[in-house]
């Protein structure tokens, strides 16, 4: 039995200590807003954050994950900054890597709240959508900032 | 939008609940409007259902893979119908022959054919709908149909202030007769087509809360991978099923035609099964196969007699008889579909059912596969179209059901197959490659006299309907160049007027399984054609926008969008120093698009920046403006992808690409500013997922001349490539 604490609630799941996050999330967890795509952190379908910080949870066991706070996208709040600039945007088309890619910007900003081009271009070059959504992530990533900024809160 | 399981539910409550209903239903002649109350083995998927709630459902039948087809089709329906956008929820239909296409024939999401297909049928749905409410109304206040109106979801008198909602008329109009020719709105009274509107399935993916394929979660279901061959036409030799059977969670191996699947209790003990399986393969059909040979015998095709495709004028008198004579060959390789959602589908087959449930842009295919394994009338296959992780075609090739079909068969249970990124790399079904070869002659005022043009592809029908190949000629192969007469894709052709042309064309006989991929074959057509028409001009000393115009004189759409977007770019006018300028323009599937591409070469590197891209379309009515600049965006961007990046590579007669490490995917800081022009066009109704990926290529290739006065006379445009041609010169 492996304990984890995931969007502040505690599971319990009996798996090897070798299975990759991803499918514990998914397969156990029934949370199923994080995507596997490659399963080789190329693509970044599959972010999530372990203390805050973006991490592909394909590339990560469980065994590793323990004991840390996970949060996905089904996590991040409704009124994130992030999710909310999305809408506004309408960033997504097929939305598939979009779970993902919200997760990278959510840990963007709130280690960067106003992050320069090359800080945003440096972490957003590690997400892929097949779409080409990347001049709405753009806008929206702005927008997201914006609205921070406007609302005086931490992201 | 409700989740498949859930819409069976609804489903069955909407069919006991009674309201007026609207169908679009197909017939050999075109499709028809029924009326639910007028047919009692009524089909239960229907466009449109007005209830006592006041609730207007609509059940769509297209696939969204994120173009908006949801939102949009929807906004046609609601706009006729004179229904309040509150009122409408949306659904996804089910398979059904109600959701054929008549311009397709099938329920398929292809071809940029939802509105094309759709627009009228929808609009004439929305608006009978409308007009038998209001005659409801008017009958029952005995007032004339005249004085009455509708108004966001009610209709009133305005005489006698007295007014009905949709919900209180919705009984009454079911009993009357359905009008097929009712009256539609002008372009003025439009309420929702031509405004933006947000996509309705924007806000569930946003959350993490929308359900793709690889997401669908049915009680007691088991996930499979399956272990397949790593050559064409290779079986396997031997396999260990005991040691993946004994590892924990593994329920069972099964030899299946396309492999060896693990079925497990979860996605991860299915993956360790397929490890431990450890299959030998034999080397299949053609061992020796690599990109090498395949481009050495494409190109050696073209010095072989083909198939005559079309033929006007004398094009070899012409061209040997031309003040100037060109000839030029290209090529482009194989490019994968890649979708972000790996190929997916879950079966469960049960007695006297089976439910299905995948992302697919088939649902007509779905359906017959399965009934085919099943033995299973089609009414007892219930389709279930999950959102699309994309489409590019893809998932209209549904090889990924009968396996699922299959497997759950034989086990008794609902079962989840996933395909891995490997897998959905190796076993794409690729982009057609071509060669082409073509001739050209000018005469001697530089005016385009002939054109003799021969290519070699993979036939895209031969593997799964050579019923299709007329004469030895796959015209799925030749869109964009020349198309059969009774396509129903409408302008999928060259469009320069060509008073000598001559089309030759041959089946590359290779073991490769090709298939539509985003724009179909007009992209692998349009990057010879856009790029010989530049090296014309260069050849006839002309301006290649002027040479373009000069042979497109009596095409309006083509040269709106080429004036259009050489205004918006500055054609004409100076560019930064080290920079090149290219335009290119195509026409497919009933819109016309131009393009300006700025770049620049770092010729140390053979690195190529693109700063810019301008693009001129003209599609005719358009039903939502937001999702479709989206849509050329996202063309531009894939298209730059597959011609500065993109090739598969092939070895030992198999896919030597696996995943996205080796087959590189353009990323955001290598796209560029693009900038979308409307051209305002009263014009048919065109496609809009595709026509933007045509001319980015040859654009690009084009721009990249007149930065280094090297053609390059292929993609991609990978530094190595440019580093090379740059050297020859």
């Amino acid at each position: 039995m492996i304990s984890l604490n995931v969007n502040g609630k505690n599971y319990k799941v009996d798996v090897p200590d070798d299975v990759p996050l991803l499918w514990v999330i998914r397969d156990y967890l029934k949370l199923t807003g994080t995507k596997y795509s490659c399963g080789i952190g190329e693509c970044g379908s599959c972010t999530v954050h372990i203390d805050g910080k973006a991490e592909r949870s394909c590339g990560i066991s469980v065994k590793e994950a323990k004991g840390k706070k996970i949060t996905t996208i089904e996590g991040l709040p409704e009124n994130h900054p992030v999710k909310r600039a999305w809408i506004k945007e309408q960033v997504v088309q097929c939305g598939y890597c979009q779970p993902g890619v919200m997760m990278q910007v959510a840990a963007l900003l709130s280690e960067k709240p106003t992050p320069t081009a090359d800080q945003i271009m440096s972490k957003m070059d590690d997400v892929i959508c097949r779409c080409g959504t990347y001049l709405r992530m753009k806008k929206g990533i702005q927008t997201a900032v914006q609205m921070t900024r406007k609302e005086g809160k931490k992201v | 939008m409700k989740t498949s399981m859930t819409r069976r539910t609804f489903l069955k409550g909407s069919l006991a609940a009674s309201g007026l209903t609207i169908a679009v239903s197909v017939t050999p002649f075109g499709y028809t409007l029924l009326n639910a109350a007028e047919k009692k083995d009524f089909n239960p998927n229907v466009w449109l259902h007005i209830t006592s709630d006041n609730k207007v459902t609509i059940y769509i039948g297209n696939s969204e893979m994120g173009q908006g087809v949801l939102t949009a089709q929807s906004m046609i329906i609601a706009d006729e119908l004179e229904a309040d956008w509150k009122q409408v929820q949306i659904r996804q239909g089910e398979a059904k022959d109600a959701f054929k296409s008549s311009l397709l024939g099938a329920q398929i999401t292809v071809g940029s054919g939802s509105m094309r297909g759709f627009y009228e049928p929808l609009r004439k749905a929305g608006a009978a709908g409308k007009a038998m409410l209001v005659k409801a109304a008017a009958e029952t206040w005995k007032v004339p149909e005249s004085e009455c109106k509708a108004v966001l979801g009610t209709v009133k008198h305005e005489k006698s202030k007295r007014s009905l909602t949709y919900g209180q008329l919705c009984e009454k109009a079911s009993k009357l007769e359905l009008p097929q020719n009712p009256p539609l709105k002008k372009e003025d009274e439009f309420r929702y087509m031509g405004k933006p509107m947000p996509r309705v399935d924007v806000p569930e993916k946003v959350r993490g809360k929308a359900v793709y394929g690889l997401d669908v979660n049915v009680k007691g279901m088991l996930y499979a991978v399956i272990a397949r061959p790593p050559a064409y036409g290779a079986k396997p030799v031997s396999f260990d099923q005991k040691a993946a059977e004994q590892l924990k969670g593994v329920v069972k191996v099964l030899q299946i035609p396309m492999g060896i699947a693990v079925c497990a209790t979860s996605t991860e003990a299915a993956l360790k099964g397929k490890d431990a399986l450890k299959v030998q393969w034999d080397k299949g059909t053609l061992p020796d196969m690599d990109n090498a040979y395949i481009e050495k015998l494409m190109m050696a095709d073209l010095d072989k007699q083909g198939a005559k495709v079309h033929e006007v004028g004398d094009a070899k008198k012409a061209i040997s008889e031309a003040a100037k004579k060109v000839e030029a060959t290209y090529y482009v390789p194989c490019v994968a579909h890649a979708t972000m959602e790996p190929m997916n589908c879950t079966a469960w087959v049960q007695n006297d059912r089976c439910d299905v449930w995948v992302p697919n842009q088939n649902q007509t295919a779905c359906q017959g596969m399965a009934a085919g394994i099943t033995k299973l009338p089609p009414d007892k296959i219930h389709i279930h179209t999950t959102f699309l992780g994309c489409g590019l075609g893809r998932r209209a090739f549904t090889d990924f059901v009968p396996e699922a079909v299959m497997i759950s068969k034989a086990l008794e249970k609902p079962v989840k197959v996933m395909w891995t990124r490997e897998d959905d790399i190796k076993h794409d079904k690729f982009r057609a490659p071509m060669t082409h070869r073509i001739q050209g002659g000018l005469d001697a005022q530089g005016r385009l006299i002939g054109w003799s043009h021969k290519t070699s592809a993979i036939s895209i029908m031969k593997p799964v309907n050579p019923n299709a190949i007329k004469d030895g000629v796959d015209y799925y192969c030749l869109w964009g160049l020349w198309d059969a007469p009774d396509s129903p894709h409408w302008n999928n052709r060259i469009q320069y007027e060509i008073p000598n042309l001559y089309i030759e064309f041959l089946m590359a006989d290779l073991p490769i399984p090709c298939w539509p991929w985003r724009a179909v074959q007009n992209g692998p057509n349009a990057f010879p054609i856009e790029c010989f028409i530049d090296e014309l001009a260069h050849a006839a000393g002309k301006d290649p926008l002027e040479f373009r115009l000069q042979s497109l004189k009596n095409n309006k759409r083509a040269t709106r969008v080429l004036e259009t977007v050489a205004d918006k770019a500055g054609w004409g006018k100076p560019i930064p120093k080290g920079q090149g300028r290219g335009i290119a323009q195509h026409a497919c599937f009933g819109s016309w698009v131009a393009q300006v591409v700025d770049l620049s070469v770092d010729e140390k590197t053979g690195k190529i920046k693109v700063h810019k891209v301008v693009v001129a379309v003209d599609c005719g009515p358009v039903i939502n403006p937001g999702p479709l600049v989206e849509q050329i965006e996202g063309s531009v961007i894939i298209a730059l992808s597959t011609a500065l990046k993109e090739e598969v590579k092939f070895a030992k007669g198999g896919v030597a690409t696996s995943n996205f490490d080796d087959y590189p995917i353009i990323r955001m800081s290598e796209v560029p500013e693009i900038e979308v022009h409307m051209v305002k066009s009263t014009d048919k109704i065109g496609g809009i997922g595709e026509p933007g990926v045509p001319p980015l290529a040859p654009a690009v290739a084009n721009a990249f001349f007149n930065a280094t006065g090297v053609r390059i006379r292929r993609i991609p445009l990978t530094p190595e490539i440019v580093l090379a041609a740059i050297k020859k010169g």
